[in-house]
This record gives structure tokens, C-alpha cells and sequence, in this order.
């Protein structure tokens, strides 16, 4: 029992020294560069910003196109909480392109130690900001499938609203959701919100069109309580082209109402499909499409950043030196992890006293004349 | 005296070569356009070769197929040409066949403006064509059942959503068929056996048509059934009626719509021919300019270059002249061997 337990104690002694001997000193990542490498880096990562640069205009027509596919179908979508996914694409599109045309500079000059060090002080905001960036991507992604649900409810109420006023063509702002509804269901092979009985349970006939005089009419509006005409039939866009036998539209539950008919085994005579599950089917596709182009994105940016801040650290070894052509070295970060946000926290504190210090000093003189003042008088 | 001549020297012939050569990359683009045009015009009319009775002409699509590879390898061998023209070692090898190629050229162009004629011209088969197959494909509509025909319901369903129309002229055509099959009437119900009774075939005919007549923008739902009876619903006029279904003929809107793409094609064949024209014409004048050096060892030496030795006029009469001697030679051959002949024998 003892041996277990000083055998325990042991390796969590040995691990926890490993880590913190990683953790707080030396440098992260070294890598030597000689000349030679150094100059190959720099070539290779100009093409690569190139290659970059276009792969972040991709990500901006990506980013365009869902918007504009989002943007069509806005009509039976009732929240615009999914868009946040297509404009961090095009955002990030475009910020990557001038990132990678910066790099590209960047990596034309190093090649040039006279003009090199005009880059130095730019350079480690620079790289903050394009590690944001490309995270942004991460994030994009991650979203789009986060959002899924709300789009499924967006749609099912923007459907529901579409479907109650489908008849309301007279009515100002809403006289086009018929013509909406029915291009939707045409186009996207479906029916309804959930299914085609979600017509039941409205009147999608105006009552323009219904002869209040008639014995059938009278019938149906007395059976349910708000008075609506409510019958078991459904538009004509649900009708499947497909289906042997002219679309029976009306009287859809009656048996005896159409030949050689039976509702219960009836396949093909409408579109089983409900247009919700239809449309979150269709944008997943989409953006299941658009995930390995935007991840392809991120881990190009991603490594082109990681070479340039190499590239970065290993000119700054020549910088100053008369002989361009020794050997340098390279690092991701110049003490370990916890240092350098311990430095940076000193760092951000510093600016912080100097403002703090930059008000007090700014009160101070109005306080001071009147000290003066008492004693003068 | 020469068609057009110009005088060149070294820095001018250098640049006419690059730009030609790169208007023919051009070139090789453009015939990769009028290929890729061919391709989709003949998926098109295969798409909907259902409602042509199978019986369309492909003639035009695979002209334009061919056309357009052919413009593709006599562009790259133009564009080759081009390229060692700059080299007068590498251009030796070119100088023997470089006049034959250009009389190909030239004939490859007759043929361009030929095939854009054709192609404007193809509207009014299409057109007879179209009639026939929708009317007999309209006659199909109810045969779901029998093998060959049992997608005609669903071609002509989807033809007439995505183009918006009715029927072959309009949607009376609808009228005067039978569309709904027999196993889905009741011969017993007295309404069917009226309707059957009431022409010479025994045919179900009815003043409705199918539900893909129906005009989505209708601020009322579809009237099919009973369309010529203003009774029969509330509120209704079939002679005022406009949006109800769709008021076109299927023949038009897809002669229309065949025409437009067959229009647009015929145009883009048409600056094809011309973007050709222009590079035969640079191509000659390398070919005369690199021909007529000063001094022929001298790469640098001026030249002149033409497109027409002599004037149209000469040049014409010359060619007849040639073919008047080639005609003339055969006939002293076969007669000097009618005379060896009849010596022999």
C-alpha cells in the first residue's frame, strides 16, 4: 500500500517538474536557421500568401453566396440569428486577404536586411490580430452547427406565419406569401410545415371566394369555434408530378369521395416532406459543403502565420550583424507560456497606471492655484 | 502591286509575333467556349427529347462540337507557329507547310460562318418538331402504366411548372384529350358515363386541366376543374380570369426559349469567325514579313509583309488560271495514253 502510494507521489512529483520546467523557461519551439533556410522560408512563404490570399477570397464568395441563398428564402425564416455564420465569413475572408498581402511584404523584404527592420515594431500587434482573425474561422464554424437549432425554429415559425396567411393576398404586406408558400413548396418538393395536415388545421381560402349562401360553406364555419372554413385539402403546389394519377387535392381524408382511392396507403399523391425539415436539410447540406473549404482556410492562415513569426525571430538574430549570412534561431514565443503572459499582464497593467496617472495629473494643477491663492491672501 | 503592304523591321515583327500569339491563346480559349456550347446545347435537347418524339436533329450541337475542337488544334498549331517565328532556325521547319495551313484557315472560317447561319437558322425545325412531340406527348399523359410512356405524365408536369404554360397552343389543347386514365373512373357513376357518351372515340373529356397549369401569383386558389363553367364557382369569370393558370402555349415557350439560346450561340460563333479572321490575317503577315527579308542572313534586316501578293482581282483570275491548266494537263495525259493505247494495240 505504502509502495503504491509513494509510487503515485512519484510521478505526479516527476510530471508536475516536466511541465513546469516546459512551462517557465527557455524559449518555445527553437529551430536553427542557417542562410540558406532562412532565404528558402522566405520564398516559400511568399508563395504560400499568395496561394492564402485567394483561399481567403473564397472564403468571401462563400461567405456572399450563403448569405444570398440565406437572404431568399428570408421570407419564412422569422430570426436573422443564422446570418451571424455568412457575415464572419465574409469579414474573415476579406481581413485574411489583407493580412496575406501583408505577409507577402513582409516576406519580400526580409530577404533585404536594410529594410527589414521597419517591420519590427509592427509586427507583434500584427500577429495578434491575425491569430483573432483565424480563430474567427474556428468560431464560424462551431456556429453553424450551434445555430441548427434556432434555424429549425426560425423556420417553424416563419412556416406557420407563411401558412395562416397564405390567403391574404389582398391584405398589404402580406399579399405575396401565397406565391411564396407555393414556389417554396414546388421548389423544395414538400408540404406544409410538418406535413401536409398542417393545411387542415387553416383556412387558406379567402373569403372572397367563399359563397357564404351555400349549404357546405355554412357547415364548415359553424363546425369549429373561431368560424373559419377549414377543409381537408391542400394547394395545388403540393401535388407530386410523379405520382400515376391526377393530384387529388380536396377531400383528401374521404375514402369514398374519389375511385379507387385510400388515403391511408397513398404515397405518391402529394410530397411527403414537410418544407421545414426540406429547408434545414438543404442549408446543413450546404454548410456541411462550405466546412472543409473554411477549415482548409484556417489551417492554411494558421501556418502561414506560425512561418512568418519564424521567420520573423530568426531575421531579428541578423538584424545589426555585418555578416548576413550566419546562422540564427528561430522561436514561436521568447520565454515559455506562463512568462510571457505574465509579461504581458505587467505590460497591460503599465498602460493602464500611465492612464490612470495621465487623469490624476490633469486634476492636480486645477486643485493647486487655489492652495496658492489662501496663501498669498 | 501587293494587297495592304507594310513595311516591318525587327522590333515590329517581334511584336506582331507576341500578339498574335497571344490572341491565339485567346483563340484557344474561344473554340473551348464554342465546344463547351455544342456540349450544352445538345444535353439540353436531350433533356427534352421526350417532347420531340425523340425525333430531334443533334445535327447543329455536334457541328459546333467538332467546330470548336478544330479551333482548338489550329489555334495551338498557330499559336506554335507564332512562337518560333522569333527563331528563324526553328521557323525553317514551319516555312513549307505554312501556306497550305493558311488556306485551311481560311476554309475553316467559311465553315464558322456557316455553322452560325445554321444555328440561327435551326429555329424552324425545332419548331415542327416541338408541335408533333407535344401533341403526342400530351395524348401520352394518361399512360402511366404502359412501359415507355409512363414518365410522360411526369416530363410534361415538370415542363409545364418550369416554363410557365398550358397546353401545346394554350390550355384548350387540355379539352380535347383524355388526360385522366381509365382505372381512376367510375364507369358506373352516371357523370362519367354522360361524359363518355357524348363523343364519336368514348373518350373522358372535361373542361379541366392538370394541376401543373396552375399559376402560382393567382391571388386565388387554382380553378382546374370546371373552368368554362362561370357557375360552378363563387365569384368567377373564366372570360376575365387571367392568372388562374398559365395563358401560353408550351410549343411557344420552348421555341422561345430554344431560339434564345440558339440566338445567343449563333452570336458568339459570329465574333468567334471574326477573332479567327483577325489572327489569319496576322498570320499571314508573319508569313510574308519573315519571307521578304532584305537580307536573308540578317535577322535584323527590314521586310515587307502583305496579305495578297497581288490585288483581289489578279489573284482571283490566277487561281482560275492555275485550275484551267490542272484541268487542261489531265485531258493531254489521257489523251497522249489514248494514243499510247490505240498505237500499242
Amino acid at each position: 500500500m505504502t509502495s503504491i502510494k509513494f509510487l503515485f507521489c512519484n510521478l505526479n512529483f516527476s510530471l508536475s517538474s516536466i511541465l513546469h520546467f516546459f512551462l517557465s523557461s527557455m524559449v518555445l519551439l527553437k529551430i536553427k536557421f542557417p542562410f540558406q533556410k532562412r532565404v528558402r522560408l522566405a520564398q516559400g512563404l511568399w508563395l504560400l500568401s499568395w496561394v492564402a490570399m485567394f483561399s481567403g477570397a473564397i472564403t468571401f464568395a462563400i461567405g456572399v453566396f450563403l448569405k444570398t441563398e440565406l437572404h431568399r428564402r428570408s421570407e419564412v425564416m422569422h430570426s436573422m440569428d443564422i446570418h451571424i455564420v455568412p457575415n464572419l465569413l465574409m469579414a474573415v475572408g476579406l481581413a485574411s486577404v489583407g493580412i496575406n498581402i501583408c505577409a507577402g511584404k513582409v516576406c519580400q523584404d526580409s530577404l533585404d536586411t536594410s529594410r527589414f527592420p521597419r517591420w519590427k515594431t509592427f509586427l507583434p500587434p500584427f500577429f495578434c490580430f491575425s491569430v483573432f482573425i483565424t480563430s474567427l474561422l474556428l468560431v464560424a464554424m462551431i456556429l453553424s452547427f450551434a445555430l441548427q437549432p434556432s434555424l429549425e425554429e426560425s423556420l417553424k415559425i416563419g412556416l406557420k406565419n407563411g401558412i395562416r396567411f397564405y390567403k391574404d393576398t389582398d391584405t398589404p404586406g402580406r399579399c405575396f406569401q401565397k406565391e411564396t408558400i407555393d414556389r417554396l413548396q414546388i421548389e423544395f418538393q414538400c408540404c406544409g410545415n410538418t406535413n401536409y395536415r398542417d393545411w387542415f388545421e387553416v383556412q387558406w381560402i379567402s373569403s372572397r371566394y367563399l359563397d357564404f349562401t351555400s349549404k357546405e360553406v355554412k357547415d364548415r364555419v359553424r363546425s369549429n369555434v373561431d368560424g373559419r372554413y377549414l377543409l381537408d385539402g391542400v394547394p395545388f403546389s403540393c401535388c407530386n408530378p410523379a405520382s400515376p394519377r391526377p393530384c387529388i387535392q380536396y377531400s383528401l381524408l374521404d375514402n369514398s369521395a374519389h375511385y379507387n382511392y385510400e388515403y391511408q396507403t397513398e404515397e405518391l399523391n402529394l410530397y411527403n416532406r414537410g418544407c421545414r425539415q426540406a429547408l434545414v436539410s438543404y442549408y446543413m447540406g450546404l454548410m456541411n459543403t462550405i466546412g472543409p473549404c473554411v477549415l482548409f482556410d484556417f489551417l492554411l492562415q494558421m501556418t502561414i502565420l506560425v512561418s512568418l513569426r519564424y521567420l520573423q525571430t530568426a531575421m531579428e538574430g541578423v538584424i545589426g550583424q555585418e555578416n548576413v549570412e550566419i546562422e540564427t534561431e528561430g522561436y514561436i514565443l521568447e520565454k515559455g507560456v506562463k512568462e510571457t503572459l505574465l509579461e504581458t499582464k505587467e505590460k497591460v497593467k503599465k498602460l493602464l497606471q500611465f492612464a490612470q496617472v495621465g487623469d490624476a495629473s490633469a486634476t492636480t494643477p486645477g486643485t493647486q492655484p487655489d492652495e496658492e491663492k489662501p496663501a498669498t491672501a | 502591286m501587293a494587297l495592304m503592304k507594310v513595311k516591318f523591321d525587327l522590333k515590329k515583327r517581334v511584336k506582331l509575333a507576341q500578339m498574335l500569339w497571344l490572341m491565339y491563346w485567346f483563340s484557344i480559349m474561344a473554340g473551348v467556349l464554342v465546344f463547351s456550347m455544342g456540349l450544352f446545347f445538345k444535353i439540353e435537347l436531350r433533356k427534352r427529347s421526350e417532347l420531340m418524339d425523340n425525333n430531334e436533329s443533334h445535327f447543329v450541337p455536334n457541328i459546333l462540337i467538332g467546330v470548336g475542337l478544330l479551333a482548338c488544334f489550329l489555334n495551338a498549331c498557330g499559336g506554335k507557329i507564332c512562337y518560333d517565328s522569333l527563331d528563324s532556325t526553328k521557323f525553317v521547319k514551319w516555312k513549307s507547310i505554312l501556306k497550305p495551313f493558311l488556306i485551311c484557315c481560311l476554309f475553316f472560317n467559311f465553315l464558322l460562318i456557316v455553322t452560325a447561319a445554321m444555328c440561327f437558322a435551326m429555329r424552324i425545325p425545332l419548331e415542327f418538331t416541338l408541335a408533333e412531340g407535344l401533341k403526342n406527348g400530351m395524348k401520352y399523359y394518361k399512360d402511366t402504366d404502359t412501359p415507355g410512356r409512363c414518365y410522360m405524365k411526369r416530363t410534361l408536369d415538370l415542363m409545364q411548372i418550369e416554363f410557365r404554360c398550358c397546353g401545346n397552343n394554350n390550355y384548350k389543347d387540355w379539352f380535347e384529350i383524355q388526360w385522366v386514365s381509365n382505372r381512376y373512373l367510375d364507369f358506373s357513376s352516371k357523370e362519367v358515363k354522360d361524359r363518355i357518351s357524348s363523343n364519336v372515340d368514348g373518350k373522358y373529356l372535361m373542361d379541366g386541366v392538370p394541376f401543373s397549369c396552375c399559376n402560382p401569383s393567382s391571388p386565388r386558389p387554382c380553378i382546374q376543374q370546371q373552368i368554362t363553367n362561370n357557375s360552378a364557382h363563387y365569384s368567377y369569370d373564366h372570360y376575365t380570369e387571367e392568372l388562374n393558370i398559365w395563358k401560353r402555349g408550351c410549343r411557344d415557350a420552348l421555341v422561345s426559349y430554344y431560339g434564345g439560346m440558339m440566338n445567343t450561340i449563333g452570336i458568339l460563333v459570329l465574333m468567334v469567325t471574326l477573332l479567327q479572321i483577325a489572327v489569319m490575317i496576322g498570320l499571314q503577315y508573319v508569313n510574308t514579313s519573315l519571307s521578304t527579308l532584305v537580307n536573308p542572313e540578317d535577322p535584323e534586316s527590314e521586310s515587307e509583309g502583305w496579305i495578297l501578293e497581288k490585288t483581289v482581282k489578279e489573284t482571283f483570275t490566277d487561281i482560275m488560271a492555275n485550275m484551267k491548266a490542272m484541268g487542261k494537263g489531265n485531258q493531254v495525259d489521257e489523251e497522249a495514253n489514248e494514243e499510247a493505247v490505240a498505237t500499242v494495240s
